[in-house]
Formats: C-alpha cells, sequence, structure tokens
C-alpha cells in the first residue's frame, strides 16, 4: 500500500515537473533561431503542435503537410533544421502544417497514422529508425498521401515514398580531404578524432580520410580515436599526443565541438593553429561560432552537414502539386567546405547554424 | 608479519597500491611517461606541460565529485548516478546567467562569481530533491536518482532556450581561467580548486561532527535516531553537499571549453566517481568511509584512463578496462572470497611452521 502511494506520488512529481519545463519553454521562446524551442517539451518525447491560426475556412487553398521530425533538442543541427521547416511551411507559402516530433520511432509510427487519419496531403518524415516503416506508408500511399523522406532514409521499398532528401556523408569527408590535400603539404601526420563510432556521419567522414591514409605514403594517422562528438574527450585524444611528443600538423575533427576541445589542448601547449600556423584544424557542421573561429583565420576548414532541406522539400511538393514528376528518387543536398582563406561574413551570417 | 597485516589492511592500501602499479608499468614501458617540461602556452604564459600535469588537471573533477558522492554513498548506502545530468544543469545555468539571452555574448552579463553562485544554489536544491526522495521518501538512491539522471540534460537544454551559449575570450578573458591556466600561474588551476575542496572537506570532517553522524546514520538507522540524530537530515545534508560538488565540478568543465553541449558534457562520470569510492575500498552499502581512499580512488581512474591513452586504446574500450577493474574489486571484496583467502593464508602459515 505505501508503494503504491509512493509510486503515485513520484509519478505525480515527474508529470507536474515536465508540464512546468513545457510551459516555461513554450513563455521563454526568445525568437532567436526562428523561435525553434516553439512548443517542444523538454523531458516528454512526443508533442505534437499544430502551428496554423484558425483562419482556416479558406484553407481550401492550403496544403496540408504532416511533419514528423527528431526532437529538435538532440543538436544544433536539428535545431537549425526544426527552424528552417518552420520557416518554410506557413500559411504564406500555402501550407497548413502540423508537426510530431520525437526519437523514438514507434512514436514517430504513432504520430504518422493520426496524419493519415488527419488527411494530410504530403507526409515529410525523418525517421528516428530506419525499420518498421512499410506498413504505414502503405496505409498512407492508400489513403493517397505522398510521403517525402528527408535528412534520414529508411528501409522500405522505393514505390512507397516520392523522394529522399539527404546529405552525402560519404561526399562531406571526399571534400574535406580533397581540400587537405589541396593544401600540398609535404608530409601529412592527421589526428582524427572521430564521432560516435557507427553513426553515419562517422562512418562518411572516416571513410575518405581512412582511403587517402591507405593511398599515400606521405599521410600518416598519429592517432585515430573515438572522442564520441564529446569537446572535452577530444581535448584529452590531442593532450595525449602532445605529451607523448609526437608531432603532428593537422586536427582532423569530424564535429565542431571536438574540433574546439582540441584546439584548448593546443592552445594550452602553445602550439600555433590556423591559416598559416603549424597545425591545419579542421571540423565539421558549420556552427556559426566555428565559422568565426574561420573568418578569425584561427581554424582552416569547416564542412558543412546541410541542415536546410526546406526549400528542396518545398520544390518537390511544387513539383507535384502542378502534376510534374520527380526525376530522382534520392535527392543529395549541395553541401559546401569553407575554407579560413577564403570565407567571408556573408557565409557565417548565411550558413553557420 | 604484524606490520605487513597493519599496511594491507589499512584503507588506503588498495588505491595506493594501484597507483604504484600503474605508476611502475608505465615506468617501465616508458620513463618519458614522467617528464615533466615548461613551455610557453598561446598566451605567452609559461606553463608545465606533461603526463602527471594532465593527470592532476584532468582528474580535479572526478576528485571533487569523489568528496560529495563518499559522503552520499555512507550515509544513504547508495550512490547518486544524476551527478552528469546535474552538471549539464549547473554549467547551463551559470552560461544563462553570464550570457543573458544572446548565445554569443559581447560581453559577460553578470559577474562569474554570480553565475558560479547562482549554479550553486541550482546544484544543491537539484541535491536536495535527489535527497528528499531517498530520505523522507525511502526510495533507493539509485532509483530516485534515476529521475534526474533521465530528464536533468532536457532540463539543461530547456534553460538555454536549447541555443548553445559561447563566451568567446574577448567578451571575458577570465571566464577560461578556472578550466585553464591564470597568467603568471604555470600549474592548472583545476589543480588549486580541487585542492581547496579537499583542504574544506578535511577542516570540516576534522571540526565537525559531519563524519561520524554520517558514517552512524550508514551503519544504523534506527540506533542512531535512538542516539538522538535525525537520519534523515543527515542523508539530504549529504545530497546537498554533493549538490555543492557538482557545481564545482561544473564550472571547471564549462571553463575547459567556454561552452556546453547538453547531450555530452561530464558525459559517464557518475559511473567513474562511484568506482573512485569504490576503489577507496569504502563500503557502496554504506557505513564507514575513507576521503582520502576516495580521492586517490579518483586520480587512479584519470592515472589508468590517462595511460589508455598513452597506448592509444580505442577509446571507446575504456569503459571495458574500467569494468575489468571493477570486476576485481567487487570480487576481491565479496565475503566468500574474504573467507576463502583467509581460510589460505592460515594453511600457508600452518604449512610454513610445518616445513621449519
Amino acid at each position: 500500500m505505501k508503494k503504491r502511494v509512493l509510486a503515485t506520488l513520484l509519478s505525480a512529481v515527474m508529470l507536474v515537473s515536465l508540464a512546468a519545463c513545457g510551459s516555461n519553454g513554450g513563455s521563454n521562446d526568445t525568437g532567436s533561431a526562428g523561435g525553434s524551442t516553439g512548443g517542444s517539451t523538454s523531458g516528454s518525447t512526443t508533442t505534437t503542435t499544430t502551428t496554423t491560426t484558425d483562419s482556416g475556412s479558406s484553407s481550401g487553398a492550403l496544403i496540408k503537410v504532416g511533419i514528423i521530425n527528431n526532437d529538435p533538442n538532440e543538436s544544433g543541427y536539428r535545431t537549425a533544421n526544426d527552424a528552417d521547416l518552420k520557416a518554410m511551411f506557413t500559411e504564406a507559402n500555402g501550407y497548413e502544417a502540423s508537426f510530431a516530433y520525437s526519437l523514438k520511432n514507434d512514436e514517430q509510427i504513432t504520430a504518422a497514422q493520426k496524419f493519415i487519419q488527419d488527411g494530410v496531403d504530403y507526409l515529410l518524415l525523418s525517421a528516428a529508425d530506419t525499420a518498421g516503416w512499410d506498413s504505414v506508408l502503405k496505409d498512407a500511399q492508400d489513403a493517397g498521401i505522398s510521403v517525402i523522406l528527408f535528412d534520414r532514409t529508411i528501409d522500405a521499398d522505393e514505390s512507397l515514398y516520392e523522394a529522399s532528401i539527404v546529405s552525402d556523408m560519404a561526399k562531406e569527408g571526399e571534400t574535406a580531404v580533397n581540400w587537405l590535400a589541396g593544401q600540398g603539404l609535404s608530409e601529412y601526420n592527421v589526428i582524427h578524432i572521430q564521432g560516435v563510432m557507427g553513426s553515419a556521419a562517422q562512418q562518411g567522414r572516416t571513410g575518405a580520410l581512412d582511403d587517402k591514409v591507405k593511398a599515400e605514403a606521405s599521410w600518416n594517422l598519429v592517432t585515430q580515436q573515438t572522442a564520441e562528438w564529446n569537446a572535452e574527450k577530444a581535448q584529452q585524444i590531442v593532450q595525449s599526443v602532445i605529451d607523448s611528443g609526437e608531432s603532428f600538423n593537422v586536427i582532423y575533427a569530424e564535429n565542431d565541438d571536438m574540433a574546439k576541445g582540441a584546439v584548448a589542448a593546443l592552445d594550452s601547449a602553445g602550439i600555433s593553429h590556423g591559416v598559416g600556423k603549424d597545425v591545419i584544424v579542421m571540423g565539421f557542421d558549420c556552427n556559426k561560432w566555428a565559422l568565426e573561429e574561420l573568418l578569425n583565420k584561427n581554424w582552416n576548414y569547416d564542412g558543412q552537414c546541410n541542415p536546410f532541406q526546406a526549400s528542396y522539400i518545398d520544390e518537390i511538393i511544387k513539383t507535384l502539386e502542378s502534376g510534374g514528376t520527380i526525376s530522382q528518387k534520392t535527392i543529395i543536398m549541395d553541401e559546401k567546405g569553407f575554407d579560413a582563406a577564403t570565407i567571408t561574413q556573408a557565409d557565417v551570417d548565411q550558413y553557420g547554424i | 608479519m604484524n606490520t605487513l597485516k597493519k599496511i594491507t589492511k589499512n584503507q588506503l592500501f588498495i588505491p595506493l597500491a594501484a597507483l604504484l602499479i600503474l605508476a611502475m608499468f608505465n615506468l617501465i614501458m616508458d620513463p618519458g611517461f614522467f617528464k615533466i617540461t615548461l613551455g610557453q602556452n598561446n598566451m605567452g604564459n609559461y606553463v608545465l606541460s606533461g603526463y602527471l600535469i594532465t593527470i592532476l588537471d584532468s582528474g580535479s573533477e572526478l576528485a571533487i565529485l569523489a568528496i560529495g558522492m563518499t559522503l552520499v554513498t555512507a550515509a544513504s548506502g547508495g550512490q547518486d548516478i544524476s551527478v552528469g545530468a546535474v552538471i549539464a544543469i549547473g554549467g547551463s545555468a551559470m552560461l544563462r546567467v553570464l550570457c543573458g539571452n544572446d548565445p554569443k555574448p559581447a560581453q559577460l552579463h553578470a559577474p562569474i562569481i554570480v553565475a558560479f553562485l547562482v549554479s550553486c544554489i541550482v546544484c544543491m536544491l537539484f541535491g536536495a530533491f535527489n535527497g528528499t526522495l531517498v530520505a523522507y521518501f525511502k526510495i533507493q538512491p539509485m532509483v530516485a536518482t534515476l529521475i534526474m539522471y533521465t530528464a536533468g540534460r532536457s532540463i539543461a537544454a530547456w534553460i538555454n532556450n536549447n541555443t548553445l551559449p559561447v563566451i568567446s575570450p574577448t567578451a571575458s578573458p577570465s571566464f577560461a581561467y578556472f578550466g585553464g591556466f591564470i597568467p603568471g600561474i604555470p600549474i592548472p588551476t583545476p589543480v588549486f580548486i580541487a585542492i581547496i575542496c579537499m583542504i574544506i572537506i578535511a577542516l570540516v570532517l576534522k571540526f565537525t561532527n559531519l563524519g561520524l553522524y554520517t558514517q552512524s546514520v550508514g551503519i544504523n538507522e534506527s540506533s542512531s535516531k535512538l542516539n538522538g540524530l535525525n537520519p534523515q537530515a543527515i542523508k539530504l545534508l549529504s545530497f546537498v553537499i554533493l549538490g555543492l560538488c557538482v557545481a564545482v565540478a561544473a564550472l571547471i568543465k564549462v571553463s575547459r571549453i567556454q561552452t556546453i553541449n547538453y547531450s555530452v558534457i561530464a558525459k559517464d562520470i557518475e559511473m567513474d566517481a562511484i568506482l573512485a569510492v569504490a576503489l577507496g575500498g569504502n563500503a557502496l552499502s554504506g557505513g564507514k568511509f575513507n576521503m582520502p581512499a576516495s580521492i586517490i580512488g579518483a586520480y587512479v581512474i584519470q592515472f589508468l584512463t590517462t595511460t589508455l591513452y598513452k597506448f592509444k586504446v580505442q577509446s571507446d574500450a575504456l569503459p571495458a578496462y574500467k569494468a575489468v577493474v571493477v570486476i576485481l574489486l567487487v570480487v576481491l571484496s565479496a565475503p566468500v572470497v574474504r573467507e576463502y583467502l583467509s581460510g589460505l593464508k592460515k594453511k600457508i602459515k600452518a604449512g610454513g611452521k610445518e616445513v621449519a
């Protein structure tokens, strides 16, 4: 009996605390980054919000889209991605959009079923997991709903969706490695700091460098370690190489955070880095602060992982609405690599996330 | 024979022996491990560097957390697994005060000391929340702190509206001092912060009854109650003290990189802190504790981590090595094994006599 009371109390406490987060999260919205935190509660896993206002009697002209995304709290990339979608799918642009967020596949599938029942015209999906989508996408097809995948692909038959808009992580890695090769160093001694092993970003960005090191005699890996996207771990890994006295001239970090940690270790050891200095620093993701480091010539290169898929989706929907067909199922987005020697303030403002 | 027994019986024996083994291993493999050099950093200050300095520097947060974790373990007979998540909360609160609503402020909105005090209060409140669940609602500490373990990082993200504040050196050059170097002093600041924490806890344990009360509550709650102690208040207090330790660790962590990443900052540090307490030979079921042993345990873990980095062991394999240490410790301290070992000792002794 006592235990039951306790359990009830506990769950009540949790609920209250979560609710508190939610309401404050909404009211505290400063409007920065397009108000990305909008209606997402920080503790819970799924939230569904309809962003359209109630002027909707004339909504016959509006295209109804249901958007299923991962939780914008996940990372800076996701925050930018969500803000981009929210900015594009507005009534002013002719859309009536509903959003559902979850990091869990089953909750996303439930949200998809709800959108199908609501009779949306388009279902936009960034799936948490690649498996388990066949039956619900079949339902969507039967109901005449077009499905567009963004950011992540799924293991389902291609006929079940209209298009898939993704980043090519391997190409991101290649762009970066080609840039590095273009620096014309006589010897490349690389500290390679990897992301969480097995993630798509890690595999793509590691693959290109691994191939190059295997192919060229003048390319060596001083160390190849995963810091699991963690700046402190990256700092310790680089510190360890510095302490050992081994020489290196390139830091290839698979995201900006880890590059920042690595640079902290360089700074405290008095090793110069950046344009025309001893060590070349490379990062990925194009965070605004990272691009500013490039602008100040403290880092050398930052590879983009493009979170701005909304315009691509918009184009596809416009094509389908006007009766056209999509020539390619898989659309790979343009992704840039920024060089500290050529980056401008305009780039920072436009591409920084 | 007696002196040897005394030494091995001493609680400091296990962590010191572990430290010695690691040091010997490194000495044999590469004596350069112990080299310390004086060089200039990029700010033009003279600083010491070398593996030993790295260990002292990076081990600071863990040593500070081990202080609080030892008290919590002793008083409640359980561990707090939410310290990593609460570090995220404390760090986030600190940055929120420093940056206001602007993730990249041109100058700080508040003095660092104010932000630190706010972070202390926040962390102590979360500690009190955990402590209340444990002391007054009698929930298993690991289960009670599981709540914050799960929700903490989301709360941290919410505090800053999901933005990632960055404090640039132009906004405040001194913010980086806490995790780096103060100009003119060649030893990393975290080392000093850790030493200050150790001195404070040593004084507190010497001049107050905190140690005695904590141990008596851990050993027998009802008898300490009969003796006029308030076990619940003492358990709560231990969690609040841990909260304070967490806030100090959060300051160092955030200052190291002058920004925060809610999902990875201080990830899995709770496990290291618990391991430090266990390495110190403290019973994880509560009761008697030895503070210096825990702190040395923390540095042993950092020593191990740095050694593994030196030998380029894949860093995602580090937990496996730590697991081996845990298994050894747990097995060695299990009553069954202890009995068997002491039986074995007697046999050897008896055998020795016969030969003689």
